[in-house]
C-alpha cells in the first residue's frame, strides 16, 4: 500500500513536471524565433518607429525575458491566456466553448473506436494466419493509412446529401426544445465522429492484435489449455484481461494523435472546436488563440495520460507489491 | 543476398514493389506528367477524359501530371523528415542506454516529455511561427518524431551493453567511441530500419496534414497540397471527386507499404510473434507424404508449410 501511495505521488510529481515544462515550452516558442517574432507583433503596415516602440511597450515586449516569462506565469495562474486577434474576446472563453464542443463529439468516436478495434484485433490473433486474420489485418491498416482528412471529404462527398455538411447546430431552427437541440447535435456529429472513430479503428485492431499474440504466446495460455478449458474462455479470462495491459497504455498514448486528428477533421466538418480554433488561428494568424488552445492541448492530454497512468496501477497488482 | 530473405513473404514484396514505383515515379515524373506544371490545359474540375484520365483541378490542369510531381515532394520530405528523427532517435537513445546513470534520466524524462506532447498541433505551432517552407516542414516533422527510435534503441543498447563482446572489447582498452560505432550501431541496425520504415510513413501523414492545413511548402506541389487544393477550392460542391480521391489513395498505398515492411521486420526480429497456444479450431491428423488434394480451405501451400515440420503428424487449422 506505501509503494502504492509513493508510485502515485511520483506520478503526481511527473505530471505537474510536465505541465510546468508544456507551460514554459509554450512560452518560449513564440518568442525564439528566427528573425524578430516580436516585431510581427507589432508590425503594423506604415507604421514609424516611434509608434512600434509604444505598441511594444504596450504589450511589455521592451522588457526582459525573465520579467515577460514571470508576467506571463502570473496571468495564466489567473486564467488569463490573453485576448483573441480575431474576436477581441478573452482567449480562455473562446477555448472553454470550443473544447465544450469537441469533447462530446471526440469521446463518441473513440468509444466506438476503441470497442470495434478491440474486437476486430482479438478476432485477428485469434484466427491467426487464416484469411480472416489476413482480411481484416489488410483492412485496419488501409484504414489506418487513409488520412483523416480525406476520409472526412469522402464521406461529406458520399453522404453530404443524408448528413449536414458542416456546423455544430441547425442555425434555422428557432427555439429548439431542449430534445429537437440534443438530436439536431447528435445528427450534426455523426459524420465527424464517424470520421475519428474510422481513423483510430485500425491502429487499436493492430495494437491489440500484436498485444494478444504476445500474450497467446505465454506459457499460462498453454497452462489454460492443458486443463481443457474452451478457447472462448482462454480468450477472455487469460489472454485478453493480460492484453489489456499494453493495450490500454497505447490508447493513452495514441491520445496525441486523436488530438491531431481532430484538428484535420473539425476543420473539414467545420466543427466549432478546439481544433477548428487552431486551424482558423493558423490562418488569421491569431497568436494568442494559438498559443492558448496548444496549451490546453497538451494539458488535457498531459491529464488523460496521468489518470490512465493511475488506472494502470489499479489495473496491475504487480506494480505496487 | 540472404539478407532479402524478407522479400519472400508476398506481402512484403507488393509493399517493396510500391515503394519502388513510387521511387521511379518520383525520379521520373518530368518525363511521365503529360502537361507542363502550372498550365492550363482545360476547364477548371474538367471530367477524366481519355486525354486526361484522372481529370482536371481547380486551376485547369491535369491531375495524373500532379500526381506524378507530387510524388517527389512527398518521398523527400518522408525520407528527409525521417532521417532527422533516426539520427535524432539514435543519438539520444545509444547515448541514454550506454552512458546510464543521470544521463539517462534527464535524456528519458525529455523523451517522455515529446511523446506525451501531442505532435500534431505541436507542429502546427511551430510551422506557423517559422513560416512555411520545404526545409521548415522537414526539420518539424523530424524534430518531433523520433520519440519512438529513442526508446527502442534505448531498450536495445541497454541489453547489449553487458553482453560478453562488448565486455571485452572494454576491456581490450576499446575507446566508448570505438564500442558504439564498431560494435553496437551494427547490432540496431534491423531495429533502426524497421522503425524507421514506420517514421517515413508518420512524416508522409504530418506532412500531409500541415498542407492541409494550409503550412506546406507554396512552391512545390504535394499530394497534401492537391487535397487542400481540392478542399479549399470546393471541389466537393462541383462534385470532382477526381481532384481529391486519388492523392489520398496514393499517400495510403505509401503509408501501408512503409508499415507492412516495418511490422515484417519486426515480426522478423521478435519470433514471440509467430506461435501461440491456442487450440486449434480443427484437429486432422494426416500422414506426412500424402498430397493435399482434397484439402478445402488451406490450400497447397499451407500444406506444403505443415510438411516441412519434422513431426511424423501435423494437426492442421482450418
Amino acid at each position: 500500500m506505501n509503494r502504492g501511495l509513493d508510485l502515485v505521488l511520483r506520478r503526481t510529481a511527473v505530471a505537474l513536471i510536465t505541465i510546468f515544462c508544456a507551460i514554459s515550452l509554450n512560452f518560449l516558442l513564440f518568442r525564439v524565433v528566427p528573425g524578430d517574432a516580436v516585431s510581427n507583433l507589432a508590425r503594423v503596415p506604415n507604421s514609424t518607429v516611434a509608434q512600434q516602440q509604444a505598441l511594444r511597450h504596450e504589450f511589455g515586449l521592451d522588457r526582459s525575458i525573465g520579467v515577460q516569462y514571470v508576467a506571463y506565469l502570473r496571468e495564466l495562474v489567473h486564467g488569463n491566456l490573453g485576448r483573441s486577434f480575431a474576436n477581441g474576446q478573452p482567449v480562455s472563453k473562446n477555448l472553454g466553448e470550443a473544447l465544450g464542443n469537441t469533447l462530446p463529439m471526440v469521446l463518441l468516436g473513440t468509444v466506438v473506436a476503441i470497442l470495434a478495434g478491440i474486437a476486430t484485433g482479438v478476432l485477428g490473433a485469434v484466427r491467426r494466419g487464416t484469411r480472416t486474420d489476413r482480411a481484416l489485418t489488410v483492412s485496419s491498416l488501409t484504414v489506418y493509412a487513409l488520412p483523416a482528412q480525406w476520409v472526412g471529404l469522402l464521406l461529406l462527398f458520399l453522404l453530404g446529401g443524408v448528413f449536414p455538411s458542416g456546423g455544430r447546430v441547425d442555425e434555422f431552427l428557432i427555439e429548439p426544445s431542449p430534445w429537437q437541440h440534443t438530436v439536431d447535435v447528435l445528427w450534426h456529429m455523426t459524420l465527424p465522429s464517424l470520421v475519428v472513430g474510422l481513423t483510430l479503428f485500425g491502429q487499436y485492431a493492430l495494437l491489440t492484435r500484436t498485444a494478444m499474440l504476445e500474450t497467446l504466446a505465454e506459457d499460462y495460455v498453454l497452462t489454460a489449455r492443458a486443463k481443457g478449458l474452451s478457447t472462448l474462455r482462454i480468450v477472455r479470462h487469460h489472454a485478453l484481461r493480460n492484453a489489456m495491459l499494453p493495450i490500454s497504455t497505447l490508447i493513452a498514448l495514441s491520445l496525441g494523435s486523436v488530438v491531431g486528428g481532430v484538428v484535420l477533421i473539425e476543420t473539414v466538418f467545420s466543427w466549432p472546436g478546439i481544433g477548428r480554433a487552431i486551424y482558423s488561428a493558423v490562418t488569421s494568424r491569431d497568436y494568442p488563440m494559438l498559443q492558448g488552445a496548444f496549451l490546453v492541448l497538451t494539458v488535457v492530454v498531459v491529464v488523460c495520460n496521468y489518470v490512465s497512468d493511475l488506472i494502470y496501477l489499479r489495473l496491475d497488482p504487480r506494480i505496487t507489491v | 543476398m540472404s539478407q532479402f530473405r524478407f522479400l519472400r513473404q508476398p506481402a512484403i514484396a507488393v509493399a517493396a514493389g510500391v515503394l519502388a514505383l513510387t521511387l521511379l515515379v518520383a525520379l521520373f515524373a518530368p518525363l511521365l506528367a503529360t502537361s507542363e506544371a502550372g498550365r492550363r490545359v482545360g476547364p477548371v474540375f474538367g471530367s477524366p477524359s481519355s486525354a486526361h484520365p484522372l481529370g482536371l483541378d481547380d486551376a485547369g490542369q491535369d491531375v495524373l501530371s500532379l500526381l506524378l510531381r507530387g510524388a517527389r515532394t512527398v518521398l523527400i520530405v518522408g525520407a528527409a523528415a525521417s532521417l532527422v528523427a533516426v539520427l535524432i532517435g539514435c543519438a539520444v537513445g545509444v547515448l541514454a542506454g550506454y552512458a546510464g546513470g543521470w544521463v539517462d534520466s534527464v535524456l528519458m524524462r525529455v523523451t517522455d516529455y515529446f511523446l506525451v506532447v501531442p505532435a500534431l498541433p505541436f507542429m502546427i505551432v511551430v510551422a506557423a511561427i517559422w513560416g512555411p517552407s520545404l526545409s521548415h516542414i522537414i526539420l518539424v516533422i523530424g524534430l518531433l518524431s523520433w520519440t519512438q527510435m529513442a526508446r527502442l534503441t534505448r531498450a536495445q543498447t541497454m541489453s547489449l551493453r553487458e553482453r560478453g563482446y562488448i565486455l571485452r572489447a572494454r576491456g581490450l582498452g576499446s575507446s566508448h567511441l570505438r564500442i558504439v560505432t564498431r560494435h553496437l550501431l551494427p547490432h540496431l541496425t534491423p531495429l533502426v530500419v524497421a522503425n524507421a520504415a514506420l517514421t517515413v510513413a508518420t512524416a508522409i501523414f504530418a506532412e500531409a496534414a500541415l498542407a492541409f492545413l494550409g503550412l506546406g511548402d507554396p512552391t512545390s506541389i504535394s499530394w497534401g497540397r492537391m487535397i487542400e487544393h481540392a478542399f479549399s477550392r470546393s471541389a466537393l460542391s462541383a462534385g470532382a471527386w477526381w481532384a481529391f480521391v486519388p492523392p489520398g489513395l496514393c499517400i495510403a498505398a505509401v503509408v501501408v507499404a512503409c508499415s507492412v515492411i516495418g511490422q515484417g521486420v519486426a515480426e522478423i526480429a521478435n519470433p514471440q510473434l509467430r506461435h501461440d497456444h491456442l487450440p486449434p479450431r480443427r484437429v486432422r491428423l494426416r500422414a506426412t507424404a500424402a498430397g493435399g488434394g482434397e484439402d478445402d480451405s488451406g490450400g497447397s501451400d499451407s500444406g506444403r508449410r505443415l510438411r516441412r515440420r519434422t513431426a511424423a503428424t501435423v494437426m492442421e487449422e482450418s
